[in-house]
């Protein structure tokens, strides 16, 4: 790897714990992304020359801070601080000083900076594409084009949820317990649905949707690396490495759906796979089941099955009334019964989907379900109406083409 | 002797690459690697997944489980090669092969082994 590629990996790993950092000193996110992006400018410079620095975040607060503060010296036209070249590395006393200080706050800076990304005040989009663009360091144009949306409407977007923060009056007290946990959950909530955003790209846009994916699971393993006895952070990185290891054998050469059943299970990455399981079983010594861990132990399911039909249904219809206990919703109900359906039969499938009708009457799924199981029935009229209806409410092209699909052999059958 | 060349790194940065970056990383180490096979020099070599999925017991009469790695440290161990080496010379020119043929800035802790077993793991 190229020295450059070297120091750009440096600063990104750095760059949560850095920006958090100078977060809680500047206390205005505007600033501290400006003084960590000069940081970077100075380590570009300063780097090559100078090699590596021991601690790169260190460093890079450091330099950061001192480049906001020089900034503010010389509107000020005081004396400016000492050229950065004179810091080679942090090997001297004021530098221990800075690192002990940062050490010591480590965990809730980095908690901190994804808690404010993460407001409980910002829409969901929002509240991802701040985190994509101050946590993750992604560019707009990047975060543009995987939202699909043009730049200058996502730039907008991040300003809005900038000023909205601004306004909010941002934590800076160090938390307690409680607080803890509650920016715990909001953020790891955050995490799943930018998992999720990437995850249901299909066709045409899964390629560039798929950095979602990428950033998700790397900000999950930060959360992890923070929390690391946390079982709900332990199963949330374990669900989403188990639902990514499928991501090579979930679409065809032509974009279109393949259902989990129909997998080339060869394409399954193995190592997420054995990382997954390795952090699911880590979670479950604990016995403080959550939602997080129950979905990634339905999905580990799935990934020990060599192939599809040797998967435990019966086992992953009781994960799901597990889930239902732990949150209820009908469309957890629903997924309850695709697995109901393989364990007992269509019929008495179709008896718990049923009376979900009246909340689920807009919902795609809902309707794919009902008329996958009316086809086995053999009440191929009623198939009908529901797969039509299913394809009216695709939310993607290669949704609609999956169930035209079904039509087709309706037809033919 | 074997030697144990331990491989220490810091876990964001190498957890920074992305999935070219590693995979370009392994093919080069591969390159070293398969010369030291080839003069009947490699032992086992292992990768260590993060420090995340590590689990600490503590020993002792109640023996303590904790999640996480043994200690916090800037690197982490990420993994090992096992070496057949006539000195300590050869040793740090064999550390160094890798080292050059390494993508990362980390550290190579070369450590004598004293005892040996290769275990009856299917290869």
């Amino acid at each position: 790897m190229s020295e450059i590629a070297w120091i750009d990996a440096a600063l990104a790993g750095a760059r949560p714990q850095a920006v958090g950092a100078l977060l809680r000193h500047f206390r205005d996110l505007d600033t501290a992304e400006e003084a960590f992006q000069e940081a970077c400018l100075r380590a570009l410079r300063n780097w090559p020359k100078n090699g590596p620095p021991r601690d790169p975040a260190a460093w890079l607060i450091f330099v950061g801070r001192n480049a906001a503060l020089d900034g503010v010296r010389k509107r000020r036209k005081q004396q400016p601080l000492p050229p950065d070249d004179a810091i080679s590395d942090l090997d001297d006393a004021e530098t221990e000083l800075a690192e002990g200080l940062d050490a010591a706050h480590y965990r809730d800076d980095i908690l901190r900076l994804l808690f404010i990304c993460c407001h409980p005040d910002l829409p969901g989009t929002q509240q991802i594409a701040l985190a994509l663009r101050i946590v993750c360091g992604l560019s707009v144009a990047q975060i543009a084009r995987a939202f699909l949306v043009g730049e200058s409407a996502m730039e907008q977007r991040i300003t809005r949820a900038k000023n909205r923060v601004a306004g909010s009056g941002a934590p800076f007290e160090p938390p307690g317990a409680p607080e803890r946990a509650e920016r715990l959950a909001a953020v790891a909530a955050v995490i799943y649905l930018m998992f999720n955003e990437g995850y249901s790209a299909t066709g045409g846009t899964a390629h560039v949707r798929a950095p979602l994916c990428d950033e998700a699971i790397r900000l999950v393993r930060l959360l992890l690396r923070l929390f690391p006895g946390e079982p709900e952070v332990m199963g949330l990185a374990s669900l989403l490495l188990l639902q990514h290891s499928r991501a090579s054998a979930r679409l065809d050469a032509h974009g279109a759906i393949v259902l989990l059943e129909d997998q080339d299970r060869r394409l399954w990455g193995r190592d997420l796979i054995a990382e997954g399981l390795a952090l699911l079983d880590k979670a479950v010594r604990h016995r403080r089941p959550g939602t997080y861990q129950v979905q990634a132990a339905i999905a580990a399911l799935h990934a020990r099955a060599a192939r599809a039909e040797d998967t435990d249904w019966a086992e992953i219809e009781l994960l799901y009334a597990a889930l239902e206990r732990l949150q209820p919703s009908p469309v957890i109900t629903l997924n309850r019964a695709v697995a109901v359906a393989k364990v007992r039969g269509p019929a008495a499938a179709l008896e718990l989907v049923e009376p979900l009708a009246p909340q689920l009457s807009g919902y795609f799924y809902f309707f794919g379900v009902k008329g996958a199981l009316l086809m086995q029935l053999g009440r191929a009229e009623e198939a009908r109406v529901a797969l039509d209806r299913a394809v009216a409410l695709a939310n993607t092209p290669a949704e609609a083409a999956h169930i035209r699909l079904q039509l087709d052999r309706l037809t033919k059958g | 002797m074997l030697y144990a060349i331990l491989c220490y790194d810091s876990e964001a940065i190498v957890g920074s690459w992305t999935k070219e970056q590693d995979a370009a990383a392994i093919a080069k180490l591969d390159v070293v690697q398969d010369r030291l096979a080839r003069q009947g020099r490699l032992g086992p070599v292992a990768r260590l997944m993060p420090t995340t999925a590590a689990t600490t017991l503590r020993k002792g009469r109640e023996a303590v489980v904790l999640d996480g790695p043994f200690a916090e440290t800037k690197e982490q161990l990420l993994g090992f090669f096992v070496v057949e080496c006539a000195s300590l010379e050869e040793a740090i020119e064999t550390a160094k092969d890798l080292g050059r043929a390494s993508s990362s800035s980390g550290s190579y802790e070369i450590r004598p082994m004293m005892l040996f077993r290769p275990g009856s793991l299917a290869p």
